[in-house]
């Protein structure tokens, strides 16, 4: 069995054990016996089937489509520390979905994709600011430049929904919980509202994994391999674009990890993209089911917000890839 | 074939590179010399159509590039730009196999056995297999210059661009990396551009070069056109000297600084030649340029240690170059800073004179033997014995490579007329003897002092040596008859 074999397999069984856990532990624990046989407690597989799965559900999904779109984006701008949320692009994306709360916006023809659609409007113009900005500082987009434009545009960004908040009054307030980031009580109607884009988003993605191999070598040298640079740079652009819309719409700004996941695959099984991608979207969601498991049991029966957990995690292993990048000379 | 028009191009409104043609032949490599900021990069990048051009065209067998796609264009033609870091770990394998990028397509490509021969052959070529799956990270600048030529080997284009391929390589891995692009050349048609920084490197290597200044060709040829002094000292702003490759007839070059410590003033005397029954030896206080037909040391070169040694006239030795080394060693010499000569001749029989010229002066020092005087003329199949006239002429003053060998020419015919005028006979012929079976000849300078272009006798200099080393071989014959006689 070769390397790559097993790490799907370990991957598979990570996110298989995550998926039980998720839906099985809580303030009631469930048996599993519930999963396969409906009829021996009605009232746990209620909860089962309505309430924790599909949060399950969700949690998988946003996890798994932050952290592919961590990889992309740490792959495009040869930068481990980029990542939706490091980037600005999360808050460029809640911006979108708050505007389309704040106005009331309902585009007759998007229906229920409005709010995804705007996010991920709101995602891809961040992230063209951003990088537009990034590249007149300083050409050869250094790691650290980057990475600063993205507080810069954050800080902005996030002072901008404060202030759509504040005019608001008490109507919103349930905006300030869901900017936290959670995936506590969506049910299914998001899952089916988000489905299409995170598979959509991570596809393009995941066509465009050879060629972020190349790219990783740097444009010019990707073009001498016949990479067409130009397309391939929009299309995963819009991909993690897509994938980082889709998640703040439904959960709001969970934080790194799409840096964390993309992290740990490559230190694991190193860092060709052909397997980058589909590892970091498979642990992607095991994690997040973790982690929401973690937010809703740590000190129930109050739930943290999701985003609590994965800055607890997140924001140290930002400073130890930022301290390895630093002393490993590059 | 590739074929360039008219290229023109740089970034912004900057013309870095104007109005460049040439073509290359398959299977033929041209090496694109210039100092920095000449436009070799640019000029690099125009033609891999990574930097649109402002004018002119790039054609592969006929057709522009423009008209190729991004894959296309790279199954056609591969590109190693300089060598840059990158921030993720790939193994060496994962490197080498993205050169197969632009022969997969579909959503869907699948590694197919074409791809992986291509793969495995590229590694092989470079020698890097045994690393297969190393992180590239790990290795030596050079090694993972060697990664990168395999990318580009795998990619099976027909044409190849390099720039600067041989950075970061000692000079085995140099010799490896250009014989196996050369080999590609040579075997599978592969054409090669390559941008170098050492001309001479580029000399041996390329059929054609370019020699690039502010953006447009000052030369272009073969390389006997182009490595020429005057060209590269206009070009590169520095002193050069040329010379051949010692096996290639392809021209090189030798750098002259522009500083060094200043040698010391030397005079070469009579008197500081010691003259005694092992050997006649002089030490110079400086390095002199030396050619000689020694035992040590012959050709052309720079040395401080002369040596003439007697030997037995029983010396027999299957390797005498190593025992004389062996013995200037015992004697306290440095080998490789000596020129060693030997004879059967009593060396105290040696005859060391001055001449004084209105340029300086010579020092001329004879050992002579006639035992095995030849009729040169009658020369064929004569058994060789060690017969010896050892001539060394040591001139103040500084000799161009012209006068060198004219003064080896005024010194042998000197030598011949003075043994006409000794009337040596060669006893096999019984005709007039011009030399001995196998006499040697060195000419040293100190290259200080008046600049001597030539030695023929129609100069002082030739005038010099052609008197001296008569008269120095007159009496040294006269001694050594002397000597016989006793």
């Amino acid at each position: 069995m070769n390397k790559s074999t097993a790490a799907y397999i370990v991957s598979l069984v990570f996110l298989g054990g995550a998926v039980l856990l998720g839906v099985l532990v809580g303030t009631v624990s469930i048996s599993p016996e519930v999963l396969w046989n409906r009829g021996s407690d009605q009232s746990a597989a209620n909860i089962l089937w309505n309430i924790r799965m599909p949060r399950v559900v969700l949690a998988g999904l946003v996890g798994a489509s932050l952290a592919i779109a961590g990889a992309a984006f740490q792959g495009l701008l040869k930068n481990p520390l980029a990542d939706p949320y490091t980037l600005g692009v999360s808050s460029g994306a809640s911006v979108g979905a708050v505007m389309t709360l704040f106005f009331s916006i309902s585009a007759p023809f998007l229906g229920i994709f409005t709010l995804p659609v705007m996010s991920m409007v709101g995602a891809l113009a961040t992230m063209l600011a951003v990088m537009g900005f990034a590249k007149l500082v300083d050409r050869s987009m250094k790691m650290e430049t980057v990475i600063l434009t993205g507080i810069i545009f954050s800080s902005f960004l996030g002072s901008v929904i404060s202030l759509m908040i504040a005019l608001t009054g008490e109507e919103l307030r349930q905006i300030i919980g869901w900017l936290l980031g959670s995936v506590s009580m969506r049910g299914w109607p998001y899952v089916q509202m988000a489905l299409p884009f995170f598979l959509v988003g991570s596809f393009v993605l995941w066509l465009n994994r050879r060629e972020l191999n190349a790219m990783l070598f740097g444009e010019e040298r990707a073009r001498h391999l016949g990479v067409d640079v130009k397309k391939r740079k929009m299309m995963i652009l819009i991909g993690g674009s897509v994938l980082t819309g889709a998640a703040v719409s439904v959960s709001g700004t969970i934080g790194f990890v799409g840096l964390v996941v993309p992290h740990m695959v490559r230190l694991l099984w190193g860092a060709d993209h052909r397997h980058v991608l589909p590892l970091s979207f498979i642990n992607g969601a095991a994690l997040l089911i973790l982690c929401d498991l973690v937010a809703r049991t740590i000190i129930s029966p109050t739930e943290l917000p999701i985003g609590v957990i994965t800055s607890f995690i997140g924001a140290p292993v930002f400073a130890f890839i930022f301290f390895r990048q630093r002393k490993g000379g590059v | 074939m590739l074929r360039i028009t008219g290229l023109t191009g740089g970034y912004g409104e900057k013309k870095i590179v104007s109005d460049i043609s040439f073509h290359v032949e398959k299977g033929s490599m041209l090496g694109i010399l210039g100092p920095n900021g000449s436009g070799k990069s640019t000029l690099m990048k125009l033609i891999s159509g990574v930097l649109p051009a402002k004018s002119g065209k790039v054609e592969i067998d006929g057709q522009p590039i423009s008209g190729f796609s991004a894959k296309e264009l790279a199954r056609k033609m591969a590109v190693l730009p300089q060598l840059h870091a990158h921030a993720f770990e790939h193994t060496v394998r994962e490197t080498v196999s993205l050169g197969r990028y632009p022969h997969q397509s579909g959503w869907f490509a699948s590694w197919s056995e074409a791809d992986e021969a291509a793969v495995v052959e590229a590694m092989g070529l470079m020698n890097i297999q045994q690393y297969e799956n190393t992180l590239i990270d790990r290795m030596s600048g050079g090694e993972q210059q060697r990664v990168f030529v395999a990318q580009a080997l795998a990619q099976d284009a027909s044409i190849l661009l390099l720039d600067e391929p041989t950075n970061h390589l000692d000079i085995n891995h140099q010799k490896e990396l250009l014989d196996t692009i050369k080999k590609q050349a040579i075997e599978k048609e592969l054409t090669v551009v390559s941008i170098f920084h050492d001309i001479n490197l580029a000399s041996m290597y390329c059929d054609g070069l370019l020699l690039l200044d502010g953006g447009q060709i000052k030369r272009m040829g073969e390389p006997h056109e182009v490595v020429r002094e005057q060209d590269i000292e206009a070009v590169y702003k520095t002193r050069v000297s040329n010379h051949p490759h010692p096996e290639l007839p392809k021209p090189q070059i030798t750098l002259l600084p522009g500083i060094t410590r200043p040698a010391a003033q030397a005079l070469i005397t009579a008197a500081d030649f010691a003259v005694s029954a092992d050997h006649v030896l002089y030490q110079s206080p400086i390095p002199l340029k030396t050619v000689s037909s020694a035992v040590i040391n012959a050709g052309a070169g720079w040395y401080r240690t002369f040596m003439n040694r007697h030997v037995d006239n029983t010396y027999e030795c299957d390797d005498s170059t190593q025992e004389m080394a062996k013995f200037i060693e015992q004697e306290g010499f440095k080998p490789t800073d000596t020129v060693g000569m030997m004879t059967a001749v009593r060396t105290e029989d040696a005859i060391v004179k001055e001449y004084q010229g209105p340029f300086g002066s010579v020092v001329i020092a004879v050992t002579a033997g006639v035992g095995n005087a030849v009729d040169v003329s009658k020369a064929l199949d004569r058994e060789v014995k060690v017969g010896t006239i050892n001539t060394w002429i040591f001139i103040n003053g500084d000799l161009s490579d012209e006068a060198f060998i004219q003064a080896m020419i005024t010194a042998t015919e000197a030598k011949s007329k003075a043994l006409h005028h000794e009337a040596v006979m060669d006893p096999l012929t019984n005709t007039i003897a011009t030399g001995t079976s196998t006499d040697s000849c060195l000419v040293a300078a100190t290259q200080q002092g008046e600049h001597l272009p030539y030695a023929g006798p129609v100069t002082e200099l030739g005038k010099l040596i052609g008197a001296g080393v008569f008269e120095c071989t007159v009496e040294a014959i006269r001694l050594y008859r002397e000597a016989k006689k006793l």
